[in-house]
């Protein structure tokens, strides 16, 4: 029987599986993480505009929803006067003049609602958009809560935080103590959602310039928002100097690295065949994210403290 | 070579975009603005404003910088009259009025000006708030321009237009968008005249890549597929381009001593043989087809 995480807030350990740079290996990680935990955690994939969690782990969808957290300026044709006051005031140059007409463009339109309020013909409105879909799925290692951000659309953080609040009833329904979050690449607004309040993070890199740079900024981010934070150096093998940077920085820094994992195409012949790592194999890998996850059940990590 | 270097003075933007991190949108967008520049003015732009990585391949020497404001909302606490106004326009929950106090969350605001222009009392005024940077130098024959997200800023868009201010009229530009198809992918690739989307044979990169073309076609780009470390998986994004009809404009196998100078910052095009003249034809072809017109958009081809 795999050993509970220990629960640090209310009851709830929230790992946050990210990395900065993307394609390091988070999601072949969280997955394999996932199907460890056999069932004691609740699966959350917060990559909401490319989520790929839910392609390895076989699930069957039992709630969908629809995400509706946006709203997008319409005019009315008929009554709008040919002004031009919404152009002017405008600063997401979202108004475009169309003939003597504003039209909206709706990829550039942040639903500030500006042009609705100084409009003196009342002609512009602002509708909700249905800007993604959630989803509520059973996989053979646990619950998983999973979203689709449509393409283009805004709100991702806001998408972001209602499926790490479903994951947290769920688990609180279910009685779990731990939930496994697989978050998005970079920094920005949906990274933020998932990592404040947040237990804790484990930061996924790889031994490249670019991986350290990027973890640098992203540990930054942990900082700021307070979350403890752990190193894996993915692929550490692919050079070995590099590596031996990120451990330096690392320590550095007072942030433990709990794992090197070799570079292995048996990953990538495993996510073509639709599974994990640890399930497809015995070897070194699967060793490795299996020693991972028993340190990540035996310690845990203190305050993520500012780089210098 | 003529004819190419005839076409230089017209201005052709590229953008470099994925869907999946960690493809190759990099490596792509810094090998072409290294092999395009021997024959054109090539401007790189590094439009992945969370995590930019461009400069480590490129080493630019920096000429100038310029920070990246919001302007936010700062109350005049005489002229105040607490009507809670400003609270009721934003979008964005960043004004609120409790009694007579008005509490501002600067890092919420999006900086519309809702609050400055509608406050009947004009008692709203503004400040700027740096919430990014955007750096600009020249890396050999290559311009450069690359912005950074403050770490723990979340509002990407307004850095990612700060950087595209820096298109200039004629030569070759190639953005180097960020990974995802959210607000700041959109952001870096609208307005190129061709957008080519790098992904990689894996059950990931084909969900991801479906997400890319939805998210180029919606805004009516031109786009072709480059598939990176190809023989490491199936062939389904190769099924998958020909039943959409996507061009693929290059396949890129997966080659140790690629993965290790891209490890250690440096370019397939500088260090290893043969790469220069790939990356220049893989070039042309991208420059051929976003210059010209008369080629179906793929907006226009429908789902099989």
């Amino acid at each position: 029987m795999t050993q509970h995480l220990k629960p640090e807030r209310a009851g709830l350990d929230e790992l946050v599986i990210i990395s900065g740079k993307g394609g390091t290996g988070k999601t072949s990680i969280a997955a394999s993480l996932a199907v460890l935990a056999r069932g004691t955690a609740v699966l959350a994939d917060c990559d909401v505009d490319a989520a790929n969690l839910g392609l390895i782990l076989r699930p069957t969808v039992r709630e969908e929803h629809e995400f509706m957290a946006s709203k997008l300026a319409f005019i009315d044709q008929d009554k709008c006067e040919g002004c031009g006051t919404c152009l002017e005031v405008c600063r997401s140059h979202a108004i475009e003049d169309s003939g003597g007409r504003p039209a909206v463009n709706e990829y550039a339109c942040e639903g500030c609602g500006v042009c609705f309020h100084v409009c003196p013909a009342g002609a512009v409105e602002m509708r909700d958009v249905v800007s993604g879909r959630w989803f509520v799925s059973e996989t053979p290692y646990g619950p998983l809560v999973h979203a689709r951000l449509g393409p283009g659309e805004e709100n991702s953080g806001k998408l972001v935080t209602l499926v790490r609040r479903k994951a947290a009833e769920m688990a609180e329904a279910q009685g779990k103590d731990l939930i496994i979050i697989d978050g998005p690449p970079g920094i920005g607004c949906p990274v933020i959602a998932c990592l404040s309040g947040a237990s804790r993070a484990l930061i996924v890199t790889e031994p490249t310039l670019a991986g350290l740079h990027d973890m640098e900024r992203v540990l930054e981010v942990c900082h700021h928002f307070e979350v403890p934070a752990q190193v894996v150096i993915n692929r550490f093998d692919i050079d070995e100097a590099n590596t031996r940077r990120i451990r330096e920085r690392c320590s550095a820094r007072g942030i433990e690295v709990v794992a090197l994992i070799p570079f292995d195409t048996e990953v990538t012949r495993a996510a073509v065949r639709g599974m994990t790592i640890v399930e497809a194999s015995d070897g070194r890998t699967a060793r490795c994210i299996r020693a991972l996850w028993e340190k990540l059940n035996s310690e845990r990590p203190e305050a993520t403290p500012k780089g210098r | 070579m003529t004819t190419m270097t005839d076409r230089a003075d017209r201005r052709v933007i590229i953008s470099v975009a994925s869907g999946k991190g960690g493809t190759g949108k990099t490596t792509l967008a810094v090998n072409l603005a290294l092999a395009l520049s021997a024959f054109h003015d090539v401007r790189l732009i590094d439009a992945d404003v969370e995590e930019p990585n461009a400069h480590i391949f490129l080493r630019p020497d920096l000429e100038g910088s310029r920070t990246v404001e919001l302007p936010v909302p700062e109350v005049d606490k005489d002229r105040c009259r607490f009507c809670g106004r400003c609270a009721e326009v934003c979008a964005y929950g960043a004004v609120t009025v409790i009694a007579d106090s008005v509490l501002v969350f600067p890092e919420l605001c999006h900086g519309c000006g809702g609050c400055t222009l509608l406050c009947p009392e004009k008692a709203v005024t503004e400040r700027p708030r740096a919430i990014g940077v955007v750096e600009w130098g020249r890396a050999g024959e290559v311009a450069f321009v690359h912005g950074r997200l403050n770490p723990g800023e979340a509002l990407v868009p307004p850095v990612t237009r700060a950087v595209k201010e820096f298109i200039r009229p004629g030569g070759v530009t190639i953005i180097d968008a960020p990974p995802g198809t959210a607000c700041p992918a959109v952001a870096a690739v609208s307005g190129s005249d061709y957008c080519v989307l790098v992904t990689e044979p894996t059950p990931f990169g084909l969900n991801d890549l479906a997400l890319a073309v939805e998210m180029v076609r919606k805004l009516g780009l031109p786009a072709g597929v480059v598939i990176n470390r190809f023989d490491l998986g199936d062939r389904r994004v190769e099924d998958y381009c020909a039943r959409q009809r996507l061009p693929v404009l290059g396949r890129i196998p997966f080659d140790r001593k690629l993965a290790e100078a891209y490890a250690r910052g440096r370019t397939a095009v500088d260090d290893l043989p043969g790469w220069r003249d790939r990356f220049s034809a893989l070039g042309r072809e991208i420059l051929e087809r976003a210059s010209n017109g008369r080629r179906p958009r793929i907006s226009d081809v429908s789902d099989p």
